[in-house]
């Protein structure tokens, strides 16, 4: 299988067999908070691919070249939570000063990602993480894309459940399991449809 | 007696989970077996109430504007404390809770105390609160514990409840069983508040 082909099984594995949000339990804050109306589940999905792709990258290298090489491992939660609250930062300033357009659709949402646990989730996760042969560990380029798509993961769950509880505004449900109740069993109904993609063998 | 009030106020009134709807991650993750919700939930009871003592303790000293990067390694210094007290002394426990350990540090209800309570509290009562809050946590991470691990292994605290005749719902430890057990204890919550 060349590289292509690890490529797409990293992909199916992390948008739907191995889903952050319905398998991994991670990023639930913004998945049943932001999922209200669909123009704000897709901003938010896409600044979370964004953060999670840039994180990724970041603490690959901060891993790597710092951590590992001055034995300083136990200090990984604080580095990177610090690394991903700056980049959250940072990433804001930037495109508010060079994209305002972008700034308005996405600016709204990048504060609340730095205490999305999916960020920090895959950045740790990438550390320990071995491609389909359970041999090679992620390189740099492996941990992007798999920071990338395990945004898209989130993105995909995120739209899908907006349009969802959209149309269950209208329902006509007991008084008691309006609002959060409804969206859990929801997203408990989701999730049961996504264990059918775990017998997939790739 | 403001302390007691602030102590108890987490437990049902001001519950972090039913009530505020915060830190939902852990709390699905964790909850297939009562000892898993008992440990996650200790563990962030003692990072809350540490975390809450020192961001009162430099309140006033705290520049408003990078207050949250300050908070995060308050927060991050006890995770990584508690992360290795468990790892050298409950080994078992830390690997079945994993990568949920680290992450306690983006709990929203930790930042969450810090930001809304312990920034303008004295720090008696901010360790009531933490306190207070940490061990509501816990109860409610203990109830769908419970919920989900007898029905799902028929077990509690890994003591046999049920009847051998009884045959475990798998579904209510797997991730789906989860969200539904949690949707229905809310709807359950709602409903007694409705009617008193």
């Amino acid at each position: 299988m060349g590289y292509l082909g690890e490529i797409f099984v990293m992909a199916m594995t992390a948008i739907f067999i191995q889903n952050f949000v319905l398998a991994r339990f991670l990023g639930l804050c913004p998945y049943l908070g932001v999922s209200k109306k669909l123009d704000s589940a897709i901003g938010m999905g896409m600044a979370v691919i964004f953060v999670m792709t840039l994180a990724s990258a970041i603490t690959f290298l901060i891993n790597k070249y710092l951590l590992i090489p001055y034995n300083i491992m136990y200090l990984q939660t604080i580095a990177f939570i610090l690394t991903i609250a700056s980049l959250v930062q940072f990433v804001e300033m930037v495109i508010q000063k060079n994209a305002p357009a972008l700034y308005k659709s996405l600016g709204v949402f990048l504060p609340l990602i730095t205490t999305n646990c999916a960020v920090l989730g895959v950045a740790i996760l990438n550390t320990t993480a071995f491609r389909s042969d359970s041999v090679t560990p992620y390189n740099f380029l492996d941990s992007i894309l798999n920071g990338f798509f395990s945004g898209v993961g989130f993105t995909v769950v995120l739209v899908a459940m907006a349009g969802l509880r959209m149309r269950m505004d209208k329902a006509d449900l007991p008084k008691s399991m309006k609002g959060m109740p409804i969206a859990l069993i929801i997203a408990g109904i989701m999730a049961l449809a996504f264990y059918g993609f775990m017998g997939f063998q790739i | 007696m403001k302390f007691t009030k602030e102590l108890t106020k987490g437990f049902v009134k001001d519950n972090p989970i039913f009530v505020l709807v915060l830190g939902l991650c852990p709390t699905l993750a964790v909850t297939t077996s009562v000892i898993n919700g008992l440990g996650m939930g200790l563990a962030a009871t003692f990072v809350l109430m540490c975390s809450n003592t020192i961001v009162s303790m430099i309140k006033n000293i705290t520049p408003p504007k990078i207050r949250i990067p300050i908070y995060i390694v308050v927060i991050a210094s006890f995770v990584t404390i508690v992360d290795m007290v468990m790892a050298a002394y409950l080994p078992a426990l830390h690997k079945s809770l994993g990568l949920f350990i680290p992450l306690i540090v983006v709990n929203c209800i930790i930042l969450g105390r810090a930001e809304a309570f312990a920034s303008k509290n004295n720090v008696l009562m901010s360790i009531a609160d933490g306190i207070g809050m940490g061990l509501g946590f816990t109860l409610s991470l203990v109830v769908i514990a419970t919920v989900r691990e007898i029905l799902g292994a028929g077990t509690w605290l890994g003591m046999r409840v049920t009847p051998l005749s009884y045959d475990p719902m798998l579904i209510a430890i797997l991730a789906p069983g989860a969200f539904i057990t949690l949707g229905f204890l809310m709807a359950l919550i709602n409903m007694i508040k409705e009617k008193k």
